[in-house]
């Protein structure tokens, strides 16, 4: 089957975007992903919009965009995977032209959750586990489930409040280099200690914003890629899997492992050892909806042995120089996490990232070439794992 | 207090609020569009309220509401592969058996998580700060519920039994987490 590159990025500033409507809030990234490919939406065979919905007015998300970004009448869909929604839309996009049923396909991940006010943003939220058996009767808010992860973690592994801050202090640290970030402010570990708490033991500086953002690629066969560009990032694997919507269904509350289940995939299709997983990447983009996230992300994806997440945080492995830099961009923590456009603007930032094209202050040393983006839907609900290479896969 | 009583004093304030500022707003402007406080930033603001309520079927799976209602909390079994479901269901997807057997649970386990709840969804603003933890139950199930103790007293791995309760203000059959003296 054909090899897939990612031809062309566009990435909108995230934060609270109340100055642009979904529609126009996509143009941004569209507009953009169009220029830097030097392609015209004539070009695109087909585009997919990731786009979790429920947040904003218009409900057929997808025909309302292409209307706007003059994409109709080219075939398209909404795709969603909870905060995984952008993953989804690309794997969608990557296997189209895999099967040779597309030459030339964009990937549009949006979320406007403003146009929800707070109270109702929460609701919505709290209402994406299993609706029935856990929110009805219990009430469980989203940081409320991650909450439960981080409780037994400290109980079982001895993890500290201050470990969780160390991830918020990295996030927002990289956030302040990054201008399409939501919070470009650095914090002090005494600020995360005195912040908030939301749902006992993750406090305010625990959990990304609510926010509004787009981000866009556009993905190209292999025979057309190389006409396109000369510096083409290849997709090389992607593993998906789901979890229980129950959380009361999972087995231990230390892993996602949906999440480990993809990397897993994900690694055997790319032939990368997990337990040297790290060595293989030059950067990693987790998924840090809450700070405890990013922790479990390390061991489900190599970087840390189980358990020993926090300690990895502790020693600022994760730092540009250490041992993997991971969420350099600021992460959902402090770039924010438009739930649709997350995925899209993870694969945005590892394609610039391996061209030498990220933000000052948070380009990473680029030696194996290789990237890699880790999206979970819902607390491990959906979970997506993507490699990104500057070498051809099947080379 | 009732339902309809909790929505009214929790919701109808919020709803009249708002009902009240688009009025002003048309009234001012002959547009329902108003300044973002903090960027000035115009917004519309949507003149067709969407409520829901869901319904959600329950008939398969009515017996365990049936027993709840009389203080006792079941599972369901398998006859075929003995797989034990709570949350109850009636088909053993497994071995895709259905009708299965109703086992009245030993409620009593052991704590593996908790958090507290203090930011609360709109829907649960009436109640008090609240503990939600899943509990490990000698079966070899999980169950999830509130658990009625104090913050300080909630420990990870503590003995815990499931307890049937009204759940009040709104007077309802639920179940909540206690610790086992
Ligand atoms: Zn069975």
């Amino acid at each position: 089957m054909v090899d897939v590159a990612i031809v062309g990025t566009g990435h909108s500033k995230f934060g609270n975007r109340t100055d642009v409507n979904l529609q126009e809030l996509a143009w941004e990234a569209v507009k953009q992903a169009l220029e830097e490919s030097n392609l015209d939406q004539k070009d695109i065979d087909m585009f997919v919009v990731g786009n979790a919905g429920g947040w904003s007015s218009e409900p057929l998300s997808a025909i309302v965009i292409g209307e706007y970004c003059n994409l109709a009448p080219k075939g398209t869909m909404r795709v969603e995977a909870a905060c995984a929604t952008g993953s989804a839309a690309l794997r969608i996009a990557y296997q189209a032209i895999k099967a040779g049923d597309a030459k030339i396909a964009m990937v549009i991940g949006v979320e406007q959750m403003h146009q929800s006010p707070n109270p109702v943003a929460i609701e919505m939220m709290g209402r994406a586990g299993n609706y029935f058996w856990e929110f009805e009767n219990f009430g469980l808010t989203f940081p409320g489930y991650y909450a439960l992860y981080a409780t037994r973690r400290m109980a079982k592994f001895g993890m500290k409040e201050e470990d969780l801050g160390q991830i918020a202090i990295k996030n927002h640290y990289y956030g302040s280099f990054n201008p399409y970030a939501m919070f470009q402010k650095q914090i002090k570990m005494d600020e995360y200690m005195k912040s908030r708490v939301v749902a006992y033991p993750l406090k305010v500086y625990d959990a990304c914003p609510i926010t509004d953002g787009a981000a866009a690629v556009i993905l190209a066969s292999e025979e057309v890629a190389k006409k396109i560009t000369d510096s083409p990032v290849w997709i090389v694997s992607q593993g998906f899997k789901s979890g229980t919507a129950n959380l009361s269904k999972r087995d231990d509350f230390i892993s996602i492992d949906a999440a480990r289940l993809a990397a897993e995939e994900a690694y055997k299709k790319a032939r990368i050892d997990f337990e040297n997983s790290w060595r293989y990447f030059d950067v990693a983009e987790v998924h840090d909806c809450f700070t405890i996230a990013e922790i479990m992300a390390y061991e489900d994806l190599g970087f840390a042995k189980r358990g020993e997440g926090h300690l990895l945080a502790r020693e600022g492995q994760t730092y540009i120089g250490g041992r993997i830099p991971v969420n350099v961009d600021g992460g959902l923590k402090a770039k924010g996490h438009p739930i649709g456009a997350t995925g899209v603007s993870m694969a945005v930032s590892i394609t610039r990232q391996l061209l030498y094209r990220a933000h000052k202050g948070t380009q990473v040393d680029v030696k194996n070439g290789m990237g890699i983006a880790h999206n979970v839907g819902g607390t491990g609900h959906y979970a997506y794992v993507t490699i990104f290479s500057l070498k051809k896969p099947s080379a | 207090m009732g339902v309809t009583e909790i929505r009214e004093r929790q919701f109808n304030e919020i709803d009249k609020k708002a009902l009240e500022q688009i009025d002003l707003l048309i009234k001012n402007s002959g547009m329902p569009i108003m300044r973002d406080l903090k960027t000035n930033n115009l917004l519309w603001i949507d003149v067709r309220e969407l409520t829901q309520r869901f319904m959600i079927p329950i008939g398969r799976i009515y017996k365990f509401f049936d027993q709840l209602s009389k203080g006792k909390i079941i599972g369901t079994k398998c006859p075929k592969c003995g797989s034990i479901y709570f949350p109850p269901q009636d088909d053993c997807t497994k071995c895709k058996v259905s009708g299965l057997d109703v086992i009245e649970l030993s409620g009593e386990g052991e704590l593996l998580t908790y958090t507290i709840i203090t930011v609360k969804p709109v829907s649960f603003m009436h109640y008090q700060d609240y503990i939600v933890g899943i509990a490990r139950l000698k079966e070899g199930i999980n169950i999830l519920a509130w658990v009625n103790e104090k913050p300080e007293d909630v420990k990870v791995g503590m003995k815990v039994k499931v307890n049937v309760v009204k759940r009040e203000p709104e007077g309802y059959f639920t179940y909540e987490l206690r610790k086992i003296q």
